[in-house]
């Protein structure tokens, strides 16, 4: 189950930050998002995540305090996703 | 202390020209197209490009058609590197895409990527952060392209030790309306690098407009 | 080298329709931040500082009647009525002649007329309006200016650019007296847009505190008259805009560059060009809009700049952010306070709360205030300082 809600999530992280030219299958789902090793996403685009969190799952965060834990990478989004779901 | 335009792009009618040479033609008349097709032309590998509004892709690229192939900048400290640029209308694309997501309250979403490009100044950051321009910046809002006003302002920005070197002219973009007229202003005594072949042209109101109506020099 | 004269200003936000009277409110200490408690601008409760709409309608009516009495209220926007009363209040106040061909008006704002973008409001109104252009045209023609206003649009440092580019215009000899004015509304697009980046504090602003969490959005317009002639100025005081820089950070577009070095170089490019040292100046209005980036960022460059002990405030706290507005309305307060020798407390400051320590106002004080430092700086990396001086 968590796989498919990567899989979806990645295609959703590519819509909504606008990430040109990258595919499902180049995104390591642990990989850190942030920093340089991984795709370097920025402020803006932690609140583009906090956005598509509202926007596809109806669950709205604070970006800057509780944002570098949810989305340090795809996997802890997805996490994060089902366990706000089962709550 | 006479100031000089050393080099200068424009972007029109599906057309790049370089010092006054078309060198690009895009087959689509749609901006979007255009822009990707100088994009790749250009060779560039700069993946923030993609999140840019149209306005700041033209501001862009019109910068790197001027810069690219050249170390001019590199004969100047980046503080003392000015971008002063003339536009009609503003960020009105992304303000409209912004109102969009706002119109529905019950899909109320207003996205941090489109706010942030409802200024027109972001285009001057994309140029400042790509060539690593710190100097003097504004933005001005006209009608039309008033080089009268850039004359005026930069020429006193030189002559009170302001800035050593400029980028100035005119980037439009609405819709599949574009045009942009990017040119280089510097110091005849201070420039380092050997002139060559290049033609430079005497910076006052005249020649700006000459360069933006396509006039010979 | 010629002097450009700063002279007599208007004001207007939450607190009060000309600078004299904002003086009057920020000493007794009014705030006009208050929670907005949901509607057309914010579903939810959220603090905001808004202009008196009800004393606004009646001033302009009032304006409207003395002098134009064919003209309707209902074919201006609310951000022309703001503009025509400042811009009006100030050619009252001063001898500048707006239809003199050596006057200039400079208009500084992010976003002018955005509400006429909501295409089922204000009939009335030419849609074309919405072009920042046409905007500032309106305004130059309903004072039969001889030149077209120019618009500047630089982010929250427009304002304070505004005066500068205005004052180096009048050294370039190309006029003689400015009027820079500014303004912006608040509606829907900018609270909304603030919101999607999480930048609206919960409750009213605290600039440079260590509770800040964000800032609060105010409307507001302002004018300043800038001019070479002393005489035109409406001001017996000989204050003059000595120096100015502006910088950009070449970082991120919307991030200020934290280690503050860009924005410390426009001050120290300001502070050279008055040819002032550090120590000269006696009071800084600090940009200081309550975000934890930008205040902290903000700090280390007064710091860097040895301005650490300068008694400093925003006035922010007062009203707001007010965008477009920032840099006239904060300079024409920060002068006020320079003609009447007196620092007002940085309202919404408790406890230091940014990594270098500045000398943040707590309380109103006499002092005599020769040189002052004005900051702003906004989206886009662009980082302005302006450095006033008596003489």
């Amino acid at each position: 189950m968590i796989e498919d809600l990567i899989l979806k999530l990645k295609q959703e992280i590519i819509d909504q930050l606008q990430l040109e030219g990258m595919t499902p299958e180049e995104m390591d789902p642990e990989a850190p998002l942030f920093g340089e090793e991984g795709l370097g996403l920025d402020s803006i685009d932690v609140l583009e995540l906090v956005v598509l969190l509202d926007k596809n799952y109806g669950i709205k965060i604070r970006g800057p305090k509780e944002g570098p834990k949810i989305f340090y990478s795809i996997k802890t989004i997805a996490e994060y996703i089902l366990n706000q779901q089962k709550n | 202390m006479e100031l000089l335009i050393t080099r200068h792009v424009k972007f029109q009618d599906r057309r790049v020209w370089l010092n006054g040479i078309v060198e690009h033609v895009s087959e689509a008349g749609s901006a979007d197209k255009l822009f990707r097709s100088v994009y790749r032309y250009y060779d560039i590998d700069y993946p923030k490009f993609f999140k840019m509004d149209n306005l700041c892709k033209l501001a862009f690229l019109s910068a790197e058609g001027l810069l690219r192939g050249t170390d001019i900048l590199q004969e100047y400290p980046g503080g003392e590197v000015a971008i002063i640029l003339e536009n009609a209308s503003s960020s009105l694309e992304y303000d409209q895409k912004h109102v969009e997501s706002i119109r529905d309250q019950n899909r109320y979403f207003p996205s941090p990527s489109v706010f942030v490009y409802t200024i027109p100044n972001i285009m001057v950051a994309e140029i400042a952060i790509r060539h690593k321009v710190k100097g003097e910046n504004a933005v001005f809002i006209f009608e039309q392209f008033d080089p009268g006003l850039i004359y005026d302002y930069v020429s006193e920005l030189f002559r009170n030790q302001q800035v050593s070197c400029c980028l100035s002219g005119w980037v439009e973009c609405y819709g599949d309306h574009y045009q942009s007229l990017l040119f280089i202003i510097e110091q005849e005594d201070k420039i380092k690098r050997c002139k060559g072949l290049q033609e430079y042209v005497i910076f006052d109101t005249a020649n700006m407009e000459k360069l933006f109506k396509g006039k010979s020099l | 080298m010629l002097d450009v004269f700063v002279g007599t200003s208007n004001t207007i936000t939450s607190i009060g329709f000309s600078t004299a009277e904002h003086v009057k409110r920020i000493k007794a200490g009014q705030i006009g931040i208050s929670i907005y408690p949901g509607g057309d601008l914010w579903p939810t409760p959220v603090p905001l500082s808004l202009i008196d709409s009800q004393r606004l309608l009646d001033l302009f009516r009032e304006h409207l009647s003395k002098g134009k009495p064919d003209l309707q209220l209902d074919s201006f926007t609310r951000s022309e009525m703001l503009h025509i009363l400042s811009i009006s209040d100030v050619l009252k106040n001063s001898g500048v002649d707006i239809r003199d061909s050596r006057t200039l008006i400079i208009l500084s704002t992010l976003k002018g007329n955005m509400d006429l973008l909501k295409k089922d409001r204000l009939p009335a109104i030419e849609p074309d309006r919405v072009y920042l252009w046409k905007w500032g045209e309106f305004l130059g023609s309903f004072f039969n200016s001889s030149n077209k206003p120019l618009v500047v649009s630089n982010a929250c440092a427009s304002g304070l650019l505004a005066t500068l580019i205005g004052s180096r215009l009048i050294k370039a000899g190309r006029y003689d007296h400015v009027i820079a004015a500014g303004g912006d509304i608040l509606t829907e697009f900018a609270v909304s847009g603030f919101q999607s980046f999480q930048s609206l504090s919960p409750k009213p602003c605290k600039p440079f505190d260590a509770d800040r969490d964000g800032l609060s959005l105010g409307e507001g317009c302002g004018a300043i008259v800038l001019s070479r002639d002393h005489s035109l100025c409406g001001i017996p005081e000989k204050i003059v805009l000595a120096g100015g820089s502006c910088t950009n950070d070449a970082h991120h577009i919307s991030g200020p560059l934290r280690t503050g070095e860009m924005f410390y170089v426009a001050i120290r490019k300001a502070l050279r060009e008055a040819s002032l040292d550090p120590l000269d100046i006696d009071y800084i209005s600090a940009h200081g809009t309550g975000t934890e980036s930008y205040d902290e960022t903000e700090a280390k460059a007064l710091s860097w700049a040895g301005l650490e002990k300068v008694p400093v405030n925003s006035f922010k706290g007062y009203f707001g952010h007010t965008l477009g507005a920032a840099g006239i309305i904060e300079s024409a307060i920060a002068i006020a306070s320079m003609r009447n020798n007196e620092l007002f407390r940085s309202a919404g400051f408790e406890n230091p709360g940014t990594s270098d320590r500045i000398n943040i106002l707590t309380d109103h004080i006499s002092r005599e205030v020769n040189h002052c430092l004005k900051t702003a700086s906004g989206f886009g990396g662009c980082n302005v300082a302006a450095v006033f001086k008596k003489i």
